[in-house]
């Protein structure tokens, strides 16, 4: 039998983990939210969904990953058949294959614009350019999405950082992921609080704006407005950003938690984690981004710029770090910790996998990484060249938004009704370096209410629209005033065909993860591979 | 930046750092029997048939 990985150390496996967590949505994501939702006041639903959701769902993580590393299963069709012992249960695994696969395909693109942006910063490149709308055309013309633009330097970036993923990966856990993130971890904690202290120290950068000074820019962002909290979208932005900043649903807290020893402690190390991210989120990610654009561009254009999403990283941080001194130096920096963000993250991505070919198979690590590595290469030529016909978001949509949320849901519901709470309290603890108090695992009750609650809140509010846009059916509208398919219009139906072959794809992608699945329980079935 | 503004940046950003301080300050007074000897660590380059208990 093959023998499986085990991590180095104890912090190797936090940062790891926490690697996997931290990444551009604490710096970009988080702060956007907090000040479109309440500011200060948005904290009160991200801690109380940080309890309910967040900390819950690493454990259990955690938890069932370890599990079925005791019967060498380290991705999630494997795990949830060790933990649910029905023939089916591999199969809705399925969803942790799927999504790590999808999200890998356009994640190492979307890394490699760090990358090259912070050689941009270091050589001047967009020095010149001081507006955002300059710069919105400079990163468009980059990722070559204007008629004169070529994609040449966007694929030559896109190249060097799948590369270096690959190398990470192959070189395996422990000389590998291991090596790379406590490297990394540290580099990213002192990185980021350099550049808050940077920004908190530039005072009233703009003399001629007396009111766009530091002070007034940490109140931009945490002064707060309680009245915000009746507005049932801000409790559910704050969910939201709980469940995607900590990486759960994708099954790499598992596949990793998976490398454990079964006596190792998974309590402590499932906190430690989730507090690192926090950190990197609440504390440094929310004094970067939006204070700084308060300084130069004012209340107006902040909450403007909060808005914008990715383009707050890769179009106001660029205009900001150009107008202070030593920008050049704090734009690399900024824009490399960004890359390190990602690649911690990314990397995570394949090991669910990695870990399936080699466990299910028996394939070594280096054919699995090399295996992979040709499908997600080619895969990712479509978000590559698709990027302005929207199969990049499309991709992000069914792997990043709504297959992850279903996969953690799945994950609830196993943990909750299949291994049991107080089964699953007592595998927490078991070699725990930490003992909760008992009561604590009455929330592993309110979990899966909060998750479906806010699954059935994306579904009529946001998945609905997104899945029936292609179909020319428009289904933004305000539902408290008009039920939705009274506003179907059937001439107006323009079907977009470049993503309705995306999805197309994405449904084959799902068949053959789900033949695979089929063909390896077959293999062990009769003898060929020893589990 | 308002009163109620310093009061939640100083209890958010207390209640993380609180939180991290307790998880590392946990993790490096751990019991010497939790942490692994250099033999007990295996990095996966070896071929070898020990360690049967963590792999059945």
């Amino acid at each position: 039998m093959q023998k499986r990985e085990n991590w180095g150390t104890k912090l190797g496996i936090i940062f790891a983990v926490a690697g996997s967590a931290v990444g551009l949505g604490n710096f970009l994501r988080f702060p956007g939210q907090v000040c479109q939702n309440g500011g200060g006041a948005f904290m009160i639903p991200y801690f109380i969904s940080f309890l309910l959701l967040g900390i819950p769902l690493c454990w259990i993580e955690w938890t069932m990953g370890r599990y079925g590393g005791k019967y060498s299963h380290g991705s999630l069709p494997g795990i949830l058949d060790a933990v649910v012992k029905k023939p089916w249960a591999k199969y809705v695994g399925v969803l942790g294959l799927f999504v790590p696969l999808v999200i890998f395909f356009y994640y190492t693109y979307i890394e490699s614009w760090c990358l090259s942006y912070s050689f941009f910063s270091l050589f001047g490149s967009y020095k010149q350019i001081a507006e955002p709308t300059e710069m919105k055309t400079f990163l468009n013309d980059f990722r070559g999405l204007l008629p004169s633009s070529n994609y040449g330097l966007a694929y030559t970036f896109f190249l060097a950082t799948f590369i270096i993923n690959m190398v990470v990966i192959y070189r395996g856990l422990s000389k590998g992921i291991e090596f790379l993130c406590k490297i990394a971890m540290p580099i990213l904690v002192i990185g980021a609080a350099i550049l808050v202290v940077r920004i908190l120290t530039l005072g009233t950068p703009m003399p001629d704006k007396p009111g766009q000074n530091v002070y007034n820019a940490l109140g931009f962002m945490w002064n707060p407005d309680f009245g915000a909290l009746k507005n049932p979208k801000v409790w559910m932005a704050a969910a939201g950003q709980i469940f995607f900043t900590l990486s759960v649903g994708l099954g790499a807290i598992m596949t990793y938690a998976s490398y454990l020893r079964k006596k190792d402690d998974v309590a402590l190390s499932s906190l430690t984690a989730c507090s690192m991210n926090g950190f990197m989120e609440v504390i440094l990610g929310g004094s970067l981004v939006i204070p700084a654009a308060f300084l130069f561009f004012g209340a107006v254009g902040a909450q403007e710029m909060a808005k914008s999403g990715f383009d707050l990283g890769f179009v106001t941080m660029p205009c900001i770090l150009n107008r202070i001194p030593w920008g050049e130096l704090f734009g690399f920096f900024w824009f490399f910790l960004l890359f390190l963000a990602g690649v911690t993250s990314s990397i995570s991505l394949m090991q669910p996998l990695i870990s399936f070919l080699e466990d299910e198979f028996g394939w070594s690590r280096q054919r699995s990484a090399t295996a992979l590595g040709i499908v997600c290469f080619i895969a990712s030529h479509f978000c590559i060249f698709g990027l302005a016909s929207g199969v990049l978001d499309e991709f992000d949509f069914w792997g990043g938004t709504l297959a992850i949320t279903i996969c953690a849901f799945i994950e609830v519901i196993v943990f909750v009704f299949y291994f049991g709470i107080k089964r699953g309290w007592e595998e927490l603890h078991s070699g725990a370096d930490v003992k909760y108090p008992e009561f604590l695992k009455y929330v592993f009750y309110i979990t899966p209410i909060y998750l479906g609650a806010i699954i059935l809140y994306w579904a009529l509010f946001s998945w609905a629209p997104w899945i029936l846009k292609p179909f020319g059916l428009d289904l933004s509208i305000d539902w408290s005033t008009k039920f939705p398919f009274l506003a179907f219009d059937f001439a107006m139906i323009k079907p977009q065909f470049v993503i309705l072959f995306t999805r197309l794809g994405l449904v084959w992608l799902l068949a053959f993860l789900l033949f695979l699945i089929w063909f390896a329980w077959r293999r062990k079935k009769v003898g060929k591979v020893k589990i | 930046m308002t009163t109620l503004g310093w009061i939640i940046l100083v209890i958010s950003w207390g209640a993380i750092i609180a939180l991290s301080v307790f998880c590392f300050y946990k993790i490096l007074k751990v019991k010497k029997d939790n942490i692994h000897a250099p033999l007990d660590i295996d990095t996966g380059d070896l071929e070898e048939e020990s360690d049967k208990e963590h792999n059945p």
